[in-house]
């Protein structure tokens, strides 16, 4: 013990590195959107009360505390408001578009892990490529894809497969599109991690014991995979039901996700408190699967061990 | 132990009888014609022909990339002749998939399924064939109590020993009552000691199941031990197949002899041969040399004459009446192994010769020591003379 006191400086300082970013950058802010969320709009600068003040003492503080009041989550939560819609909306876009990467990302991954050991590197690198152009011109080009004098009905259009243009931009649909197209890397990558380390001899036993190979898929390959397959799905879900630009630039006025519902709280009601209580609700709402997930690694660890 | 002494005189029995190869009328239970397998310009396997009998423990040894796991591969369905034809029980079985063929392997690495328990590993082959429950039910416990880890059956892989892993794999790749059993160096990954006691375990198994097991190794104590014949490979051929004490005390070439087991090899030429014996001569020593063995070489040819530690005698007198079969040397090191010690004995010339003699006395007046000169013979059908 005494080793590790005079040892200990160093190694305790590389170890809060992590903790004062997350202090910093994740806590802080955190609680500075909390604590908006308990106050009250006010047309003045900033436009919430009350504000701290550090210089009116014990007295000051707790006149500060009974100034808090949990008003705006009653706002938030009333069904006269849309905002119970739209976080449904956004937890259902958010699950089909989950459901959607998992059967695009799957056959993506499993092909990468199958293929032959010197390509991929290259295949990885093309998963990874898109990630050099801007996240937002990479979903207008979207827009000029699916609009309707876009790529996709010009094409149609010369095949003659269509008389008339399809409107699929300002859809859902195109919502789903956007998300997948967006989403397939954080997908693709921990199913191709979790398949590409799985033991090729497991599906030869499975099959010198008289399991057919389309079958021993689904006995052998995708239950090891789960893990991957609970990553991709969470690395995707949670930044899906939060997600703005591509609901705001690719769907219709009806699309409804919360994302949208906040973006229209904070710059056209100008109401800070209300979306901040928003915020923290969504923030909730999202720690749930973020413990499941926790819950799956540890016990992911526990039998790696 | 009565019940021991019953099994071990059955076992006696059957294993001093059984020699199907030898019969000329027993069809054997695999056989391999001519198979040539190639993996681009690589030939693993070159022009082999090999027959396996039904209830044989068969033994494949050889170096790591001669060919034996290929061979192996292709019985179970994993790798497809280049050409040629594999034949079992009579039926050409190249088109087969492996999970239609009658043959189970257990892989080295025990290939267990790490997200099933041992129950559903076991399981898992007889649940394909679509049996009831009761009988899959039935046959996992007889299968848990064959390997004695009845009580690990809620066990998950990762949470057995080595030596459990190995049980249940072993389990798992009987249960489905394969007619062949492929071992693919089995034993490998467990220690010496376990290692031992598993490899008669394994030959009680196959006796008391009445498998035909074909074991892959590259250990060949194990082959030895466990296997009724042995099939020596190298570079894809077959160089000798022959139950383990031809192969030990008879080997057909100076690979063979040297591959299993420790031997001298000495250089000689061939003075005379006839029907009772031969004599040899090499610089090495002044005594001719002369073995029971008739050689099919002329004389002046230069033949090998291999003989193994274990069969000469050393001594610090020089033997009375010594006329051939003798040469001498001084101790130029000894490996002391506790039930015996290997002299390592330099001839004039030179040449070391191994000599190996049990330490049959506690406490010896006059050990031989370093620096000894010594006196090295042998009878004449210590050795065995080698053309090729």
């Amino acid at each position: 013990m005494a080793m590790a006191g005079e040892k200990g400086w160093g190694r305790r300082f590389v170890i809060a590195v992590p903790y004062l970013w997350l202090l910093a950058l994740f806590l802080v802010p955190f609680l500075i959107v909390l604590k908006i969320s308990l106050s009250q709009d006010m047309i003045a600068q900033p436009p919430y009360a009350p504000v701290f003040d550090a210089a009116a003492g014990w007295a000051g503080f707790k006149d500060f505390l009974s100034q808090l009041s949990i008003a705006n989550y009653f706002y938030v939560l009333s069904f006269d408001n849309e905002f119970i819609a739209a976080y449904g909306s956004s937890l259902l876009i958010a699950g089909i578009s989950t459901a959607l990467l998992l059967l695009v990302g799957y056959p993506i991954a499993y092909a990468m892990a199958r293929a032959p050991k010197g390509i991929q590197p290259m295949l990885l690198m093309l998963v990874i490529l898109p990630f050099w152009t801007s996240f937002l011109i990479r979903v207008y080009a979207w827009i000029g894809i699916l609009s309707p004098e876009g790529f996709l009905n010009q094409l149609l259009d010369a095949l003659g497969l269509i008389s008339e243009p399809l409107q699929i931009l300002n859809t859902d649909l195109a919502v789903y599109i956007g998300i997948v197209y967006s989403y397939l890397p954080f997908m693709v990558l921990p199913l191709y991690s979790a398949l590409e380390k799985l033991d090729g001899t497991l599906l030869e036993a499975a099959e010198d014991l008289g399991c057919p190979p389309a079958k021993a898929f689904w006995t052998i390959t995708f239950p090891l995979s789960l893990p991957g397959v609970a990553a991709g799905a969470l690395l995707c879900f949670i930044p899906a039901v939060g997600e703005f630009v591509i609901p705001d630039l690719l769907g219709g006025s009806d699309t409804l996700m919360i994302g949208k519902s906040l973006w229209t709280e904070f710059t056209v009601n100008r109401s800070w408190t209300a979306s901040a209580a928003v915020a923290v609700l969504l923030l909730l709402l999202l720690v749930v699967p973020i413990v499941i997930y926790q819950n799956l690694q540890a016990r992911e660890l526990e039998a790696g061990r | 132990m009565a019940a021991d002494k019953a099994r071990t005189q059955t076992i006696g029995a059957v294993r001093r009888t059984f020699a199907p190869w030898a019969d000329p009328a027993a069809t054997p239970l695999i056989r391999f014609e001519n198979v040539v397998k190639r993996f681009g310009a690589f030939v693993a396997v070159e022009n082999l022909s090999l027959d396996i009998y039904e209830r044989e423990f068969f033994g494949l040894l050889g170096p790591s990339g001669c060919g034996k796991t290929t061979l192996m591969r292709m019985l179970a369905g994993f790798e497809q002749p280049t050409s040629g034809r594999i034949t079992l029980a009579g039926e050409d079985i190249s088109g087969i998939p492996p999970y239609r063929r009658p043959v189970n392997m257990m892989f080295q690495s025990y290939a267990l399924f790490p997200h099933m328990s041992v129950w559903d590993n076991i399981a898992f082959g007889l649940k394909q064939d679509h049996l009831s429950k009761a009988a899959i039910a039935a046959r996992v416990e007889e299968m848990l109590a064959l390997v004695k880890l009845t009580t690990f059956a809620k066990r998950k892989p990762h949470q057995l020993s080595g030596g459990q892993r190995q049980r249940v794999a072993l389990a798992r790749s009987v249960a489905k009552r394969p007619k062949v059993l492929l071992l693919d160096e089995p034993l490998t990954a467990l220690d010496k000691k376990l290692r031992d006691e598993t490899q008669f375990e394994l030959m009680d198994l196959q006796m008391s199941l009445g498998m035909t097991f074909l074991i892959v190794t590259h250990d060949q104590e194990e082959a030895m031990t466990v296997a009724d014949r042995i099939a020596v490979m190298n570079q894809g051929k077959l160089v000798q197949v022959a139950p383990p004490a031809v192969i030990y005390e008879q080997p057909a070439s100076r690979y063979i002899a040297d591959f299993i087991g420790d031997v001298n090899m000495l250089e000689t030429t061939l003075v005379a041969t006839g029907a009772g014996g031969c004599e040899l001569a090499s610089p090495k020593t002044p005594y001719p040399l002369r073995l029971d063995q008739s050689v099919e070489a002329h004389a002046g040819d230069t033949v090998w004459l291999a003989i193994r530690p274990e069969k000469m005698r050393i001594a610090l007198e020089p033997p009375a009446d010594i006329t051939a079969n003798c040469l001498t040397g001084v101790i130029w090191d000894i490996g002391y192994l506790g039930d015996l010690s290997i002299y390592h004995v330099e001839m004039p010339c030179g040449t070391r010769v191994k000599v190996s003699k049990p330490n049959v006395s506690r406490l010896v007046e006059r050990p031989i020591t370093w620096e000894d000169k010594v006196w090295v013979t042998f009878s004449p059908d210590a050795g065995v003379v080698l053309t090729s």
